[in-house]
């Protein structure tokens, strides 16, 4: 597996290797498929729009439904406002959404196209909308093209009145339906009213009834995304996913509230619900505290495992950056840890975490980077886990190092969607998850006369 | 027909004009069966189709297991195409055990490179791919941009030569070029044909040498037709491509005879090959034990020799026996059901002879991005219309080589085989093999599948993973003709076996019986009734 990657680690200037980010526009699909009724339209070539919805298809194992422009050499000379009038007018005849989400694409940025005015000229139905985000693959990545639609939603549709409505605007980040849905469990606890953005609870883990149909249950309404400039105020979580659109929303309609990271673990959870109670003055009910306590309990159980452990984490930042606490609060060392997402403001705050641990062995932090340099990093010192997504098993397989699958894409394995990361509770799965890949591989290592029943 | 009418009916005046031609209800009168294809998608319809750049990279040359394919253009089109294709691959003394499968190289152009031009990353780019793997052949496959800002990857393949000494080729295979993948099947043809094909010496060691085209191994389903053809006594020079190389690619011309499997994909390659090196091919089906023994027949027919003809039959015998037992239990499973299947462009036919080997019959069948002579077979090739998006693709014209041509049989020899039953140096195409009142849906879409599933109602549907979960919400079965669900081989004669096994688990898992939930069925309220008995 893998038998060509050196360990010899060069520098590296024009050729990215099994690289660990993926392009703009897929975030944006994905943004979309995050609000209710929803239909993503993908402004370029038929590939793009194919290739998008596979992956994250192959992710939910859930239909993800998107449409696209068809480009043909023709419309990439001459522009592409016919091919977007055309699908817009059929999109609605055919799968009859309330709203299309148009993104661009890297052929559609490059020949200049310009959506937003295609957009002013478009007819489009009596009470249905069309937005857009502009996503060229070229910068940035998935997580860039994610805050953009973001930002494209809030920038076409969201208002502000002269009176606030009371509630909280939750942006969740990149994450899962599981993961909504807990923040939105542990918000209610809070006694907190809320309006999630986007919302993937119901629409990418929706129940098999036996009946299909093209839009689920859930999703952030258009309503509510048009009151959000009315929210009382705002918590959003992961500071890249999240924190263009959370800096909007205080520009724009000058909304309160807190830039979090994403709430997995002890300390990060503790962040978000700290910030609940601040904005809704509400108490923490003894049930959270319980939740919290358990997890507690259990990471200072495990500690005899987990204690200095190495650990490479990869994947995006702003779950790496969850990861690297939950792991560094099980007493594990960050030893890599990696995003392609070329972001220098990644290295910052994991070395600023790893600091705030007093973690005195050398830790390697590297935004912009691949799977191709994390293998060479473990090839020259090995690590005792590595947590990412499913593009690092063959890595695994390579070095023989137990895996633990997180972040996105989890392309192999089933049921992660649903359940949840965050929070306490997520915190006792996830961790359960690391302590059991240990422990496992302790076990299948031991000889017969260490090999014990109790551990 | 019905099933049609409504199935269109959901269109406007503009897209049902251009709908209807893509949809045939067949009714073999008195007029042949026609449908149009490989035409521009619809906009907004949510075509399966996908874009040049997964016909050129993703098909024909991604599985090529010694070669470094350069993805020039940003990142997202490397990702989507890395691992993702089944394309099984084994690294070999003979490819210099080199296996690129697992990797994704690519030059993750930013906004400089598209401003400025990415020439210059593409040629660091390439030193740095020859400084770490030190590859014989490297391939550069272009994405969208690459083609608008003007970068000239044919001339940077042509200094990368010059400079290595290795072997390199660039492939100007945009996303928007042509309609679909198929544009990039005929530019990957191409490239293959002009720069590869009739590079090499190496002999076959056999009298009786193939070239398997169009065979990508997705599922292993290359090495199981490997295994039959070796027990048969057949060598196979050299596979297009799954589990390929660019070592044996090289000496593809000459072996003695091309059996193409894909024939949307690798026609162009079998035709060039026929014309310059005098090779004829047989187009073979491995999908089906029927088809499998038919396949071999034609073989052994072709090549005309006793010893072979006994020793295909005996394989045929035991192969058969072997699987005979699990065939039979697995037809009983299913007999009588029915299926639709949605795929690219030729296993929507392919897997419908598999199919009625279990006793099961395709009611509805579509490509995504085949030709009208897939469906009608090659002797409509002289009719078809070409536009503007199929005269955009290179045609290339290759003359018959002054050495190495040579000719099998004369014309007359030919025309006896083709009475006799070989499907040689032609395709008849899926219509042929189906009946009066089956649906065929060229480029079909979300909406048709969904539809279709709902109006004709087949037991499973075999499409790829975009309709895969919403077929199941829809209570319907389904298995991936893509990818196969991760399973395979789905050839030859062990493929049959795990094929039908999977059919049944699709239609059979007891979770199906799960989906109602208890209380849909029985009233909150109890009681008892008063006025009777107790």
């Amino acid at each position: 597996m893998l038998d060509m990657t050196p360990k010899e680690l060069k520098e590296r200037k024009g050729i990215t290797i099994n690289p660990c980010k993926t392009c703009e526009p897929v975030g944006a699909m994905f943004f979309a498929l995050g609000v209710h009724k929803c239909m993503p339209h993908s402004h370029g070539s038929q590939g793009c729009c194919s290739y998008h919805r596979t992956v994250i298809t192959r992710h939910f194992k859930e239909p993800a439904i998107a449409t696209s422009s068809s480009f043909t050499e023709g419309a990439s000379v001459f522009g592409g406002r016919s091919n977007l009038t055309t699908a817009v007018k059929n999109i609605f005849d055919i799968y009859d959404p309330d709203i299309i989400a148009v993104h661009t694409t890297c052929l559609s940025e490059t020949i200049g196209d310009d959506v937003g005015s295609y957009i002013l000229d478009l007819e489009v139905p009596e009470g249905k909308l069309v937005i857009h985000a502009s996503t060229p693959s070229y910068e940035g990545s998935h997580i860039q093209g994610f805050s953009n639609m973001s930002m494209g939603f809030i920038n076409y549709l969201t208002k502000k009145t002269d009176t606030l409505n009371g509630k909280t605007a939750i942006f969740p980040g990149w994450v899962n339906p599981g993961d909504c849905r807990e923040m939105k469990r542990i918000a209610a606890e809070m006694g907190a009213e809320v309006t999630m953005f986007p919302d993937f609870d119901g629409t990418m883990d929706s129940p098999m009834t036996g009946k299909y149909e093209y839009y689920g249950e859930g999703g952030t309404t258009i309503p509510e995304i048009q009151q959000m400039g009315d929210s009382e105020n705002l918590i959003a979580l992961g500071t890249f996913a999240s924190g263009e659109s959370f800096h909007l929303m205080r520009k724009k309609f000058k909304t309160e509230g807190m830039l979090l990271p994403m709430p997995v673990g002890i300390t990060l959870t503790d962040k978000f619900v700290m910030a609940l109670r601040t904005l809704t003055q509400h108490e923490v009910p003894k049930s959270l505290e319980q939740e919290r306590g358990r997890l507690v309990d259990m990471l200072m159980d495990a500690a005899n495992y987990t204690y200095h452990k190495k650990a490479a984490i990869y994947g995006d930042p702003d779950v790496v950056y969850a990861m690297t606490s939950l792991c560094l609060e099980m007493g594990m060392i960050p030893k890599y840890v990696i995003t392609g997402t070329p972001k220098s403001e990644f290295e910052k705050q994991i070395k600023e975490l790893i600091a705030s641990y007093s973690i005195e062995e050398e830790c390697v932090v590297k935004a912009d980077t691949d799977l191709f340099y994390l293998h060479q990093l473990i090839k020259n010192e090995k690590v005792d886990i590595m947590i990412g997504s499913s593009y690092g098993k063959y890595i695994a397989r390579a070095e023989d190092v137990p895996y633990v699958r997180a972040g996105f894409p989890v392309l192999d394995r089933y049921g992660a969607p649903i359940q949840t990361i965050c929070g306490y509770t997520g915190g006792v799965y996830f961790a359960e998850k690391i302590i059991n890949a240990l422990l496992d591989r302790f076990d299948r290592d031991v000889s017969d006369e260490d090999f014990e029943c109790v551990l | 027909m019905k099933e049609r009418d409504e199935l269109l009916d959901k269109y406007s005046a503009k897209v049902f004009k251009n709908r209807k031609q893509h949809i045939t209800q067949l009714e073999f009168g008195e007029e042949a069966d026609t449908i149009t294809a490989n035409t521009r998608a619809v906009p907004g319809s949510m075509t399966a189709r996908g874009c040049c750049y997964a016909g050129c990279k993703g098909v024909v040359v991604g599985p090529m297991k010694d070669v470094a394919v350069i993805t020039h253009g940003p990142i997202g089109c490397a990702f989507y195409s890395w691992g993702t294709r089944r394309n099984k691959a084994k690294s070999d003394p003979e490819s210099d055990n080199k296996n690129f499968i697992p990797y994704s190289l690519c030059t993750d152009m930013r906004p400089t490179d598209v401003v400025f031009g990415g020439e210059k990353k593409l040629e660091q780019a390439i030193d740095e791919v020859m400084d770490i793997f030190n590859p014989k052949c490297m391939m550069i496959c272009s994405t969208c941009p690459i083609g608008l800002i003007g970068d000239d990857v044919q001339a940077v393949a042509r200094r990368t030569e010059q400079k290595y000494g290795i072997k390199a080729i660039g492939f100007s295979c945009e996303g928007y070029k042509g309609v679909s993948q198929s544009a990039g099947h005929h530019i990957a043809n191409n490239g293959l044909m002009r720069y590869i094909i009739g590079t090499g010496d190496k002999k076959p060691k056999n009298n009786f040498s193939v070239n398997i085209l169009g065979e990508y191994n997705i599922g292993a389903d290359g090495w199981e037709e490997e295994r039959i053809l070796k027990r048969c006594g057949i060598e196979v020079t050299s596979v297009f491509t799954g589990d390929g190389s660019y070592e044996t690619m090289k000496n593809a011309h000459l072996a003695g005879l091309n059996l193409v499997m894909c024939h949307r994909s690798i026609n162009y390659v079998a035709e060039m090959m026929k014309t310059k090196y005098g090779i004829d091919w047989i187009k073979v089906n491995f999908i089906g034990v029927g088809a499998t023994c038919r396949s071999l027949r034609m073989i052994a027919k072709y090549f005309n020799d006793p010893a072979l003809t006994a020793r295909v039959e005996e394989v045929i015998a035991e192969e058969t026996a072997a699987i005979s037992e699990d065939m039979a239990y697995y037809k009983s499973k299913l007999s009588g059901k029915t299926a639709g299947i949605f795929v690219g462009g030729s296993r929507s036919h392919h897997y419908q002879l598999l199919l009625r080997d279990l006793g099961m019959e395709t009611i509805m069948a579509g490509y995504e991005f085949a030709h009208r002579d897939d469906y009608e077979g090659r002797e409509v090739i002289p009719f078809i219309k070409s536009d503007a998006d199929t005269k955009n693709i290179e045609e290339i014209t290759v003359q018959p080589d002054a050495e190495l041509f040579q000719k099998r049989y004369t014309e007359e020899e030919i025309a006896a085989l083709k009475a006799d039953g070989v499907e040689l140096d032609t395709y008849d195409g899926m219509f042929k093999d189906m009946k009066t009142g089956y649906m065929v849906v060229d480029d079909y879409n979300f909406h048709e599948v969904d539809a279709l599933g709902k109006s004709m109602k087949p037991d499973i549907i075999f499409s790829g993973i975009k309709d895969k979960y919403s077929t199941m919400k829809d209570g319907v079965g389904s298995r991936q003709i893509h990818s196969y669900d991760y399973s395979g081989p789905y050839s030859g004669f062990t493929g049959a076996v795990i094929f039908a096994k999977d059919v049944v688990m699709a239609l059979y898992t007891p979770t199906w019986g799960l989906v109602k939930a208890p209380w849909k069925n029985e009233p909150l309220l109890t009681g008892t009734l008063t006025g009777g008995e107790a």
